[in-house]
């Protein structure tokens, strides 16, 4: 009898680790293509519907990248916390409590000047966000409080409270009804570019991803923060204090998350609303774990996830398809991807019956 | 088994290799770590699946999809972990997994086939005490009752003296002999020579995956089968220069060092440590040793009681605290404590050195050019073979990870090391150059304690002994050369003997 046997590979080749996730994405269109038969909808006309809308104009082009800023932002917080094997899933709290800080900056301490509003409205999420990442961080490192689950409540607690204040104190009375607060006033925006909706952050997200890479490689904290995230007990006998770096981790990466939230709602929204952001603190954490931590492969990983997320939006408005079966195409992508991490780790031999 | 043939990652763990075992045989199977004795013997427990090659029993040809098979076809292995559930009762243990037995488990009639199972081999076990009451020789017993409850005829026994005292060793000894009389085929595992050589009817020797021979008990002699392990003649013996011990440097006060699950573990200790001397710490495993250890490298904080490096009061010092002293730590757990498996070699050097200013730029950024320099120094003088200083320490070999390890702690010229196992799972030639590198920084000056459950070791390095029990020194031998294994074994089990009193540090030679 024929049997498959299952082995870790020792080394990936280079080329599968490209072929694999070209090869899903392949074989996730392919199993679209079967939703969008069932509703009546060409299978090829949708996917160049999904291209064409994402890359195939300026515009497009433009969307993918407005996606990607907070996504690079976010993906590298979280990858920083998952170097020392942290598991921070409040990137999307974070980037909440963010836009909070930042909101609640531009309502108590207006000034109008440009440049000191902005920094006053990033020291304000740098100071939330770090609060918010630091107490998931104190409470696993001073108790050993499973992060995983603190920061994912610190999540429901953050979009919670920025609904409170748009649906509350914060609305603005000429928004007939709607959750946000007033349009904020020209010098609390952050500059675009070109007539797109490209703003600022593009140039923070990529000194973030750069800063990273230096800090992770070169520093003593990065050296043990990957110290500590290998080997945990190997880094204590070396002397490396675990409470504050597991503080020190997360509240960086909360600050993170949360600049990354202040661009949202400066840089795209122009103000704070019920339900700004579409996930991106949980699509960050995919983003993070396909780039396998690697800065660049967050950039690249980011722009993809972009392309899928700009195209499926082209796909509701061209092809009138609903908006679930759209994210059942992103979700399919999302899950083949994944799922051939196995093949790029184990091996699959067929071996027949008698053992040779 | 014949012509089995296995590879990981493109290497061949077992090549070809032949192995047999008849009833009533007490057969070794001999070989350094890494020969393949363990692929060899997890192939006959259905775990892995040979690429070729044919098991037979009894003439018959079998092929294991799963362990459940090899177990139905009467083969048992005892683990170095012996897998019990430590909640559950012995006769719960060794009921588990019986698929016979219905649904309401009949307790009486387990209970009773455990007594007479007992009686027959000499194992005695209380079916009713919850597992996790029991010593390790308990538990050990429970688990080859167990094997011989499912009716084991073939026993695979994976170095079961690792975790004994010498007496317990031969109680177990002469349980293997009456299960081969009653016609079971026994396989060993071992790496201790003497033992083998003690035991087993016949010995077969593997090297790097393939058979080098099997000889009988009649024609072996430990050179002999030293040779066959690795292939050329090997020194056993170990110069002990005796040096005349110097200032003290280490000095334990009554510590007590409590234990992961909160239970006292080290109840009390005091000694001191001079320079230019082995303080042989022997004891069973699991007796306050790892906690001792770490009490006094800054792992663990005692809870009371105080330590002192070179007069100054560590007690509640951090690790680096240690280290700034130079107290330097041999852990067992070579990749669990000592090195980081996925980093390389130049940053598993850095551990003990990237804060200190001389290796970092402007304090903030790591000087990885004066780390590899220092690094590439290290590797030469202590000769650890690798391919290059990036390559990741987790593909080392056991030897040269543990060279690794002594060339980090050792770089400083340490006033105080602590040694835990530091030939654990080494082959010959490694534990021979391990244990010549200790001695020769003995020499140096440094104070050297060094704790083993490794008899043999203990003997041939320290200068004084003190047996540890129950986290209490049951026994401090001050001339190694005079005391016999016996007295160890005893002390070991607890048992204080007047000719090896603890003698008391006073209040005033501490000062």
């Amino acid at each position: 009898m024929p049997r498959l046997i299952i082995e870790r590979r020792f080394k990936t080749p280079f080329i599968l680790s490209i072929v694999f996730p070209l090869l899903s994405i392949v074989l996730a269109l392919l199993t679209s293509s079967l939703l969008l038969l069932a509703l009546n909808v060409s299978p090829l006309g949708a996917l160049k519907g999904m291209i064409n809308g994402a890359l195939g104009s300026w515009y497009g082009i433009s969307e993918v990248l407005v996606k990607a800023i907070p996504l690079v932002i976010c993906g590298i917080a979280v990858a920083l916390a998952f170097t020392m094997k942290v598991w921070n899933i409040g990137a999307e709290g974070q980037i909440y409590l963010g836009a909070l800080a930042s909101a609640a900056a531009v309502r108590y301490f207006p000034v109008e000047n440009t440049f000191f509003m902005l920094s006053v409205m990033a020291v304000m999420a740098i100071l939330a966000g770090a609060f918010w990442g630091g107490i998931a961080g104190y409470l696993k490192g001073r108790w050993n409080v499973n992060e995983i689950i603190t920061t994912l409540m610190l999540n429901y607690v953050a979009i919670h409270l920025v609904d409170y204040f748009v649906y509350g104190p914060w609305r603005d009375p000429s928004s007939l009804g709607f959750p946000m607060t007033a349009p904020f006033p020209d010098f609390a925006r952050l500059p675009t570019f070109g007539g797109t909706r490209v703003h600022a952050w593009i140039f923070l997200a990529l000194i973030i991803v750069i800063l990273y890479r230096v800090v992770i490689r070169w520093t003593r904290w990065g050296f043990e923060i990957r110290a500590i995230g290998e080997n945990q007990r190997a880094a204590l006998y070396a002397g490396i204090p675990y409470i504050k770096n597991v503080v020190l981790v997360m509240a960086v990466s909360g600050a993170l998350s949360a600049l990354a939230g202040m661009g949202e709602i400066a840089g795209l929204q122009g103000r704070l609303q019920h339900g700004f952001s579409p996930g991106y603190g949980y699509t960050a954490i995919i983003v993070a774990w396909l780039a396998r931590l690697n800065p660049w492969g967050t950039v690249l990983v980011s722009i993809f996830m972009g392309i899928i997320m700009v195209g499926g939006e082209t796909l509701q408005v061209i092809m009138r398809l609903p908006l679930a079966s759209v994210q059942v195409i992103q979700g399919l992508i999302l899950l083949f991807v994944l799922a051939s991490e196995f093949f790029r780790n184990y091996k699959v031999r067929i071996l027949s019956g008698d053992g040779r | 088994m014949k012509g089995i043939t296995k590879s990981f990652y493109g290497i061949r763990a077992n090549d070809e290799v032949n192995f047999e075992v008849r009833p009533g045989e007490i057969h070794t199977l001999l070989g350094e770590n890494g020969a393949g004795k363990s692929t060899l013997m997890n192939i006959l427990c259905g775990l892995y699946t040979p690429e070729r090659g044919t098991i037979k029993i009894n003439g018959e040809k079998c092929f294991f999809k799963s362990p459940k098979d090899a177990i139905n076809a009467g083969i048992g292995m005892l683990h170095q972990h012996f897998m019990l559930v430590p909640v559950m009762t012995v006769w719960e243990n060794v009921a588990l997994g019986d698929k016979e037995l219905p649904q309401v488990l009949p307790k009486n009639k387990v209970i009773e086939q455990i007594k007479e199972l007992s009686d027959v081999y000499g194992l005695s076990v209380n079916p009713l005490a919850p597992v996790w009451q029991l010593s390790v020789g308990e538990q050990q017993r429970v688990a080859i009752v167990k094997l011989l409850y499912r009716r084991a005829k073939v026993l695979i026994l994976d170095e079961p003296t690792a975790v004994l005292t010498p007496q317990e060793a031969r109680h177990l000894f002469r349980v293997i002999k009456k299960m081969a009389e009653e016609g079971h085929g026994i396989v060993f595992i071992s790496h201790k020579l003497d033992e083998v050589l003690e035991i087993s009817d016949r010995i077969t020797v593997l090297r790097k995956g393939r058979n080098v021979g099997t000889v009988a008990k009649e024609e072996a002699s430990k050179e002999k089968l030293a040779e066959m392990m690795i292939g050329k003649r090997v020194a056993f013996a170990i110069d002990k220069p005796i040096q005349n011990p110097g200032k003290e440097v280490l000095n334990v006060k009554n510590i007590k060092v409590l234990g992961d699950r909160g239970r006292l573990k080290v109840n009390g200790i005091s000694f001191s440590l001079r320079q230019r001397e082995i303080l042989g710490i022997a004891g069973v495993s699991g007796n306050g040793q790892e906690e001792l250890a770490e009490a006094l490298t800054g792992l663990r904080k005692p809870i009371s009681g105080k330590v002192f490096v070179d007069g100054d009061d560590v007690t509640t010092g951090n690790p680096r605290d240690f280290m700034k002293r130079r107290v330097s730590y041999i852990p067992a757990d070579r990749k669990g404590t000592g090195l980081i498996a996925n980093m390389n070699l130049r940053e598993n050097i850095a551990l003990r050195k990237y804060w200190k200013s001389e290796y970092t730029r402007f304090g903030f950024f790591i000087n990885w050019e004066r780390i590899a320099g220092h690094t590439g120094k290290l590797v030469e003088r202590f000769s650890v073979a690798n391919p290059s200083l990036s390559y990741p320490v987790r593909l080392l070999s056991g030897g040269n990870m543990q060279k690794l390890m002594l060339a980090r702690e050792l770089s400083d010229n340490p006033r105080v090391i602590v040694a835990v196992q530091p030939t654990w799972g080494l082959d010959i030639g490694a534990t021979h150059y391990v244990r010549e590198v200790l001695v020769s920084q003995k020499e140096k000056g440094s104070g050297i304690l060094l704790i083993t459950d490794d008899l043999e070791e203990i003997l041939a390095l320290s200068d004084r002994i003190a047996v540890i029990h129950g986290g209490e020194i049951v026994g401090i031998v001050d001339n190694p050369d005079k005391v016999t294994e016996e007295e160890l074994g005893l002390m070991m089990a607890g048992t204080k003997l007047e000719k090896y009193p603890v003698y008391d540090l006073k209040e005033d030679e501490l000062e």
